[in-house]
């Protein structure tokens, strides 16, 4: 039941517990229960908006950092990292195996900006080695959706 | 100028679906729910063999019964899923979606004057195919009562000493009901005391909703040797446009089958045959994802129905609900017609499937929730307006 309810709003978090409980042919109760529960536990974090920026007029850039560092004794990542996702503009923060430690998605108005994040806070904390700053040109499909897809139903109208 | 023309091809009804067809074209704003094939886009991994081969330049003819790949890759799955064996050098074949095997079974079996049973309603294209054959069609006609499953009596009454065949179409388009496994264990022993064959159309066994899985006659004692089993890619991996099926049965009538295909069709699609090598292998997940969604819209459907106080028979299978329409005192024809002319929803007329099928109308949910709630506020509005009417 979990899982279904998950799957259901992780595509629509708009989706009523009363749509959820008929399309899993459960109670309403039991939903409200069961997505309580799940909030509490954090299994649950948020309900977010996925928005295609570049259709708006808001001047965004976004930056995926690769970032190497040396991991702390008895804390090993976890502390680094608490110190670069602590900062606002950082949006993502994951531990990465291969060719480096860690990488950064980093959310900024300008190019300038991302830079200077990188270059005055990123690049002088003392655990980090050095960075790899790519940025990002073009979001085709984020989070399972693609952005630039026209929704056309082409099947004939009618058939047997 | 002589008459041009078959007797045949003009006897044969026009189908019921293309007048709307023709409205529903005119009109712009029209919420249809009068399809019968997926919404979703075929796999990505299926699409993607397809274009691989493509660049391969696989671009010949296979043989005439498919690639010996893909004949071995349907048995393994038909034993997978239905515990079915067929033999994939001389009782399997590809055809051009299941349709070509119902045309060609009935072309290898009958002989004319001999009759098809047909439980009704069902879908549009056995009785003709049946007359093209030289056959007789006995129409039953299935009950609501009886959850539109076919009864061993009903059977035993329509069979004559003529009838030679009896089309078993379940999961059923437009209905959605299923037969279950002790349903069709009676059935079997009928057609095993009276010595009738059995064309049995399973394309909707991967959509079943409820208790156990699909079961299929073929598996039923004495059946093998008296069953053409039809299965298709179109429904279950969303491979409509591929055109591509498979005929499984005894190798004596399969291998007539085949002759009759070689002649009229060389062989299936080969592009299709090599990207439904990957279908078989690797999408029984994808399947599984789409019979949940088509699950979820199923309850979505009978709760508005239930809402709206529109009485409906529960589907266990496919992607079509038949509500009843009978209160409203007029023909499955006019309220589709009104339903498409006042509030712009399409849906089919029940009787466009059989006689039986009058006083319902077939709504396919094989749209996402978002269409089918725009088109179920359309339609509780057109009810309520019919309702009011009446007072």
């Amino acid at each position: 039941m979990r899982e279904q309810i998950l799957q259901l709003i992780e595509k629509d978090s708009r989706i009523s517990m009363k749509e959820l409980a008929v399309m899993l042919g459960t109670s309403e109760e039991i939903i409200a229960n069961e997505i309580a529960s799940m909030e509490n536990e954090g299994v649950i974090c948020g309900y977010h908006t996925l928005i295609d920026w570049e259709k708006t007029n808001v001047e965004k850039v976004t930056a995926l950092i690769e970032v190497r560092v040396t991991p702390q004794r008895e804390q090993g990542f976890d502390r680094i990292a608490e110190r670069i996702y602590n900062y606002p503009e950082v949006q993502s923060v994951y531990l990465i195996s291969g060719g480096y430690d860690l990488l950064v998605i980093l959310e900024g108005k300008t190019l300038r900006e991302v830079s200077l994040f990188v270059s005055n806070k990123l690049s002088t904390l003392d655990n980090v080695i050095s960075t790899a700053t790519h940025f990002i040109l073009r979001k085709y499909k984020d989070d399972g959706t693609i952005f630039q897809k026209p929704e056309k139903d082409e099947r004939i109208l009618m058939t047997p | 100028m002589r008459n041009p023309l078959s007797d045949k091809a003009v006897q044969l009804q026009p189908s019921g679906i293309r007048k709307f067809f023709d409205i529903v074209n005119e009109m712009d704003d029209v919420v249809s729910l009068g399809v019968g094939e997926p919404d979703f886009d075929t796999p990505w991994a299926i699409r993607d063999e397809g274009i691989y081969t493509l660049e391969q330049g696989r671009t010949f003819y296979t043989s005439n019964s498919g690639l010996k790949p893909l004949r071995e890759e349907i048995c393994r799955y038909l034993y997978r899923r239905f515990s079915l064996t067929y033999d994939p050098l001389t009782q399997v074949f590809l055809t051009v979606g299941g349709s070509e095997g119902i045309d060609t079974a009935f072309r290898a079996m009958l002989n004319p004057g001999d009759e098809v049973i047909i439980p009704e309603p069902c879908y549009v294209s056995y009785a003709p195919c049946v007359r093209l054959a030289d056959g007789v069609v006995r129409p039953i006609r299935l009950q609501e009562k009886d959850q539109f499953r076919l009864t061993p009596e009903e059977l035993l009454d329509a069979i004559t000493d003529k009838t030679k065949m009896l089309v078993l179409p379940f999961p059923n388009n437009p209905t959605g009901a299923v037969m279950e496994k002790e349903d069709l264990e009676k059935i079997a022993k009928v057609c095993v005391e009276k010595d009738i064959f059995v064309l049995s159309d399973e394309i909707y066994a991967e959509l079943t909703y409820t208790g156990d899985r699909h079961y299929s006659i073929a598996g039923m004692p004495g059946m093998k040797e008296r069953t053409i089993l039809i299965n298709g890619f179109s429904k279950a991996y969303a491979m409509t446009g591929w055109r591509l099926g498979y005929a499984c049965g005894p190798s004596g009538i399969i291998r007539q089958m085949i002759k009759i295909h070689q002649y009229t069709i060389m062989c299936a699609p080969t592009n299709s045959q090599y990207a439904a090598v990957v279908a078989l292998r690797d999408c029984d997940e994808e399947v599984a994802k789409m019979r949940e969604a088509y699950n979820q819209r199923r309850r979505f459907l009978m709760n508005a129905f239930k809402e709206m106080n529109l009485p409906c028979f529960e589907p266990e299978g496919a992607f079509y609900v038949f509500p009843c329409i009978k209160e409203f005192g007029m023909s499955s024809d006019e309220f589709a017609t009104r339903l498409l002319r006042e509030q712009h929803v399409a849906v089919v007329p029940g009787n466009a499937f059989g006689e039986s099928g009058e006083g319902y109308i077939r709504i396919s949910y094989a749209y996402s929730i978002r269409n089918l709630k725009t088109a179920l506020s359309r339609i509780d509005k057109f009810i309520t307006g019919l309702r009011a009417e009446k007072e």
